[in-house]
């Protein structure tokens, strides 16, 4: 830990005076680390892992005027890391939400979704009037929570049937509600 | 994008950091916000009179440096909480003591004084309005300040808001000092802490709304 401490606080107060050739290294380094942080903390998801990886990356990038060469260097990427991690996890997880699956029309779930007045609806009645191929993948991903593939085995449908369902689902919703509001 | 491409694109073209930049945005922000503070109280409230006259009694030092005290330890919790990792130490514990101290001084002015004083000492004549004026005087300070944090790295958002908040309100405070023409101690204990406590909230609730990075 010591010796880590020794040679990246070296290598960014280089950086930090302008030098890239040590930036390089120090990144590099910095990346060794941050991924075996990651990978510690959320075990597995290595597709999820490499985009929270670049994002503290570009964070202790963006940020590095704040680093104080009083205070040791890892104390500030640990803290830096732990900020951005929680911050993007919660973030992401209510993206997820409203954002899953949805490649082809991002509009429609955008507006809906993030309407706050949408709220007032009253969103079980109106579920009800959706076939069960739309409306149970919608109650199950988007109001319990329930992963994509949990919900295909409890429906017994495919993954890509519950996707497009809740895609199709949330678009009528959608045209319902405008049609009320 | 691959990680080392990122690695390899963010390192290349890397302009020397000036590691004062923090130090000196601080100083913009609280030179910039103080002169304001004070244009907003020379215009708007007008300088109290009698400010020559009443700066040779001890009670306008003990009032000035309440206000020059807590604005101090605000300061240096905004400064640490701007920049992750850093500790914040014992200065703020400094705060609540501030705070105590005046009470105790408070209390002591009222035992002694005869019973009809007390409520005017408490009082004043401009209890209603002092909060708000402290508040309204400290809002050019609270903007510079939430405007500094924002550029820096705050992890705890509702804190480092908060503590701008104090920071804005006990400066704001010692500016509106110029034009207030109370110097009893369980006023100012009393009201002005008021003053600088509405920045303090609403710097608690705009800290998780503005300073998210």
């Amino acid at each position: 830990m010591q010796l880590i401490e020794e040679q990246l606080r070296g290598l960014i107060l280089q950086s930090l005076a302008g030098d890239a050739a040590a930036y390089r290294i120090f990144l590099d380094e910095l990346m060794k680390h941050l991924r075996s942080y990651l990978r510690r903390r959320l075990g597995g998801l290595p597709e999820e892992l490499e985009d929270l990886l670049q994002e503290l990356l570009l964070a202790v990038h963006n940020k590095r005027h704040t680093y104080d060469p009083k205070q040791p260097l890892t104390a500030w990427v640990q803290a830096i890391a732990r900020y951005k991690l929680v911050d993007l996890l919660r973030h992401r997880s209510r993206r997820d939400v409203l954002t899953d699956s949805l490649d082809e029309d991002d509009q429609v779930f955008a507006t809906t979704a993030n309407d706050a007045a949408e709220a007032q609806y009253d969103v079980a009645k109106l579920l009800l009037g959706l076939p069960d191929r739309q409306r149970l993948p919608i109650l199950y991903v988007k109001i319990e929570g329930a992963s994509v593939t949990d919900t295909a085995v409890r429906t017994g449908m495919s993954k890509s049937a519950v996707k497009v369902g809740i895609h199709r689902g949330l678009k009528a919703l959608a045209q319902r509600i405008r049609r009320i509001g | 994008m691959k990680t080392e491409d990122l690695v390899s694109s963010l390192s290349t073209a890397v302009e020397p950091v000036d590691l004062r930049l923090p130090s000196r945005r601080w100083l913009v922000a609280l030179s910039g916000g103080a002169s304001i503070a004070f244009l907003l109280t020379a215009a708007l409230l007008k300088l109290n009179p009698a400010l020559l006259h009443e700066a040779s009694e001890p009670m306008f030092w003990v009032r000035e440096c309440y206000c020059a005290v807590l604005g101090t330890l605000g300061f240096v919790a905004v400064v640490r909480l701007a920049r992750p990792g850093s500790q914040l130490g014992v200065a703020p514990m400094g705060i609540p003591v501030t705070v105590i101290a005046t009470w105790i001084l408070a209390a002591a002015t009222l035992v002694v004084a005869s019973q009809q004083n007390r409520a005017r000492l408490i009082l004043g004549h401009t209890a209603g309005v002092c909060p708000f004026l402290i508040a309204l005087i400290a809002t050019p300070l609270l903007i510079s300040l939430l405007w500094v944090m924002r550029s820096l790295a705050p992890t705890r958002l509702r804190w480092a808001g908060a503590a701008s908040g104090f920071t804005a309100g006990s400066i704001g405070a010692l500016v509106y000092s110029l034009h207030c023409p109370e110097l009893a101690a369980p006023f100012f204990a009393i009201w002005y802490l008021l003053g600088m406590l509405i920045p303090t909230a609403i710097g608690a609730w705009l800290g998780p709304r503005l300073l998210r990075w």
